[in-house]
């Protein structure tokens, strides 16, 4: 007992009190069947880890209880990113916010728009033209290699390797410069709309697109040689962080963390949506389940991506990219300019926008590079949803990591939470 | 035998071993929600797990009806990795003090999500292990998305530390 006055005692929070006296005490109760009650090497400790932190990939806060080197037991406080966008959500019509998507998961902002673009298309039964599907395909999956990237970067670098960042990036940048001229914009692109695509895809993106399809796989081969054998990296990521099958079930694990563990667990194979059942890939899965396996599980992933994107330009047609339904999307800007009708459609569409009937309630989910990213639709027949709820998966995944954290060293901290690889921006909402 | 056919024997199981305390079903687009009683709520969610293994916990979804009977909702978002059915088992609560057993012992995953329910709503969850706020600090009295609670949020509400340095 010796220990746990000392935490309340020695800890006096100075700002949000309540809040800090709350998390102190949740890490005491935490498995309170292991108990230490004398400490006469003074040996244990706790440590607050962030929010502000370079290593937390944003502002998760972590407070982790020591006995020398060891973690005992963790509490993760996220929250400190919480912008309400679901309480933003009720109050703007279904293409106001889909912008706000884009900020929540913001290294692949073009999945979390196609997710809930998705998700309102069924919900309000909106048919999407072939091509745009395949054009939404061609982005969700440069937004993985994307998010990937900066997860490799990321990771690698939180085990001691400063370079291999800067080579990821310069890949990303690549990215970014397509999607510059993919939608108009490098980061926040916002380019797939409700029953469509903002804009069609132009021959100079299209033959960027390949050019990249045709390097990639190179620096990928370049980068397996540098890391799969690299006796450093894989001795700091081997058994790190693991987690039976059993827990990850349990624990509601999503994305690369599930398949780690050996459940082939991918919305693009469970449930297909978009074209994803008309393109050939694989879904890698390891047995492992620790740091190692999710490195290896995206770095494959990461070629699959470029599988599927040299599928659907092969396969894409030529043909309309939004639906010809003045009531369920917004019409071209072709139309706006030279037909009255179709600007009076502009007005209502901002005004009102799509209103899918009253009291009904559906779900959409896509596999987001980071896990299974849905979107749950309460609607009441008006053009703002009623409840939006976003089942995002860095939130599910962070609950895990704070049951991966039990036992393991404080110097492995860092290196699982790249590998777990949250977003705090996904994971607060 | 396809996915809807599965689901529809499921839930007609769950109607017969449960009888009156499953209310009504809606279908929309392919996605069926099934209203059951709360008293019942974690006998079901239990029967679910272990009768058609329903192991996996998606998601946990609150709702503010904003009527005065039976404000709040929650719906239990399940999935089966075998089938690869999906199952949303939902349940009203009354405006005043929303209480439901905990499901944190069937899937810990819920252990979140049902602090997230609290931190939004206000719905309390009996035998949690852990019932704290999720995204806001304790200080905080609201629940920001209920119905009521101003999009501007309110002045005040939240003790914020200065910014002018050497305040002291």
């Amino acid at each position: 007992m010796e220990l746990k006055n000392r935490i309340t005692d020695k800890g006096k929070p100075t700002f949000f009190k309540e809040h800090q006296i709350a998390l102190y005490k949740s890490l005491e109760d935490k498995h309170t069947t292991v108990e230490v009650e004398e400490d006469p090497l003074g040996t244990r400790m706790i440590l607050n880890m962030g929010p502000q932190h370079p290593a937390t990939h944003g502002v998760l806060r972590l407070l982790l209880e020591l006995e020398g080197e060891k973690i005992l037991r963790t509490r993760l406080d996220i929250g400190y990113l919480h912008r309400g966008v679901e309480k933003i959500a009720e109050n703007k019509t279904y293409q106001e916010f889909m912008p706000y998507t884009d900020r929540m998961d913001y290294l692949s902002p073009y999945s979390n728009n196609v997710a809930l673009c998705t998700a309102v298309e069924k919900i309000a039964e909106v048919d999407v033209p072939d091509r745009a599907q395949w054009i939404r395909m061609i982005g969700c999956e440069l937004a993985r290699i994307s998010s990937h990237l900066l997860y490799l970067g990321a990771m690698v670098m939180d085990s001691g390797a400063i370079s291999f960042f800067i080579w990821t990036f310069k890949e990303r940048e690549r990215l970014y410069d397509i999607f510059d001229n993919f939608g108009g914009h490098r980061f926040t692109i916002s380019h797939s709309r409700i029953g469509g695509v903002h804009n069609d895809l132009s021959p100079e993106v299209i033959e960027m697109i390949e050019e990249f399809c045709e390097d990639f796989p190179k620096r990928i081969v370049d980068w397996k040689k540098l890391l799969n054998k690299n006796r450093i990296f894989y001795d700091r990521n081997n058994g790190v962080g693991a987690i039976s099958y059993d827990d990850a079930i349990k624990l509601g694990l999503t994305g690369p963390n599930i398949r780690a563990v050996g459940i082939p667990f991918d919305m693009r194979k469970f449930d297909p949506y978009l074209k994803y059942d008309e393109v050939e890939f694989e879904v890698p899965t390891r047995l492992e389940g620790d740091n190692l396996a999710r490195y290896y599980i995206r770095m494959e992933e990461m070629g699959e991506s470029i599988k599927i994107i040299k599928q659907c330009l092969e396969k894409m047609q030529k043909g309309p990219i939004r639906t010809d339904n003045a009531k369920k999307s917004y019409p071209s800007k072709d139309e706006v300019y030279y037909s009255m009708e179709g600007l009076i459609h502009d007005f209502m569409m901002t005004d009102t926008g799509i209103c899918p009937p009253a009291g009904v309630e559906s779900y959409h989910a896509i596999e987001a590079p980071k896990g299974e990213l849905g979107f749950y639709i309460q609607s009441d027949g008006t053009g703002h949803p009623w409840r939006l709820k976003i089942n995002s998966p860095s939130f599910t995944n962070l609950q895990g990591l704070e049951k991966m954290l039990d036992g393991e060293m404080i110097a492995d901290t860092v290196v699982m939470i790249g590998g777990v690889d949250p977003v705090m921006g996904d994971s607060d909402k | 035998m396809n996915k809807t056919e599965l689901l529809t024997r499921v839930l007609n199981e769950l109607k017969e071993e449960f009888g009156d305390a499953v209310i009504e079903s809606k279908t929309h687009a392919g996605d069926r929600q099934t209203r059951v009683s709360r008293e019942k709520i974690h006998e079901i969610c239990t029967w679910l797990k272990e009768k058609h293994s329903f192991t996996y916990m998606v998601d946990m979804i609150a709702a503010d009806r904003f009527t005065s009977e039976d404000r709040f909702e929650l719906i239990y978002h399940l999935m089966s990795l075998k089938t690869g059915l999906r199952v949303f088992i939902k349940t009203w609560l009354p405006e005043e003090n929303p209480t439901l057993p905990t499901v944190s012992d069937i899937w810990t995953a819920a252990n979140w999500n049902e602090r997230e329910a609290w931190d939004m709503y206000g719905i309390r969850f009996d035998n949690h292990p852990d019932l704290r706020r999720i995204f806001l600090p304790e200080d905080f009295k609201y629940h920001p998305l209920r119905k009521e609670f101003p999009l501007l949020g309110i002045p005040g509400s939240l003790e914020l530390p200065s910014t002018t340095p050497d305040s002291e």
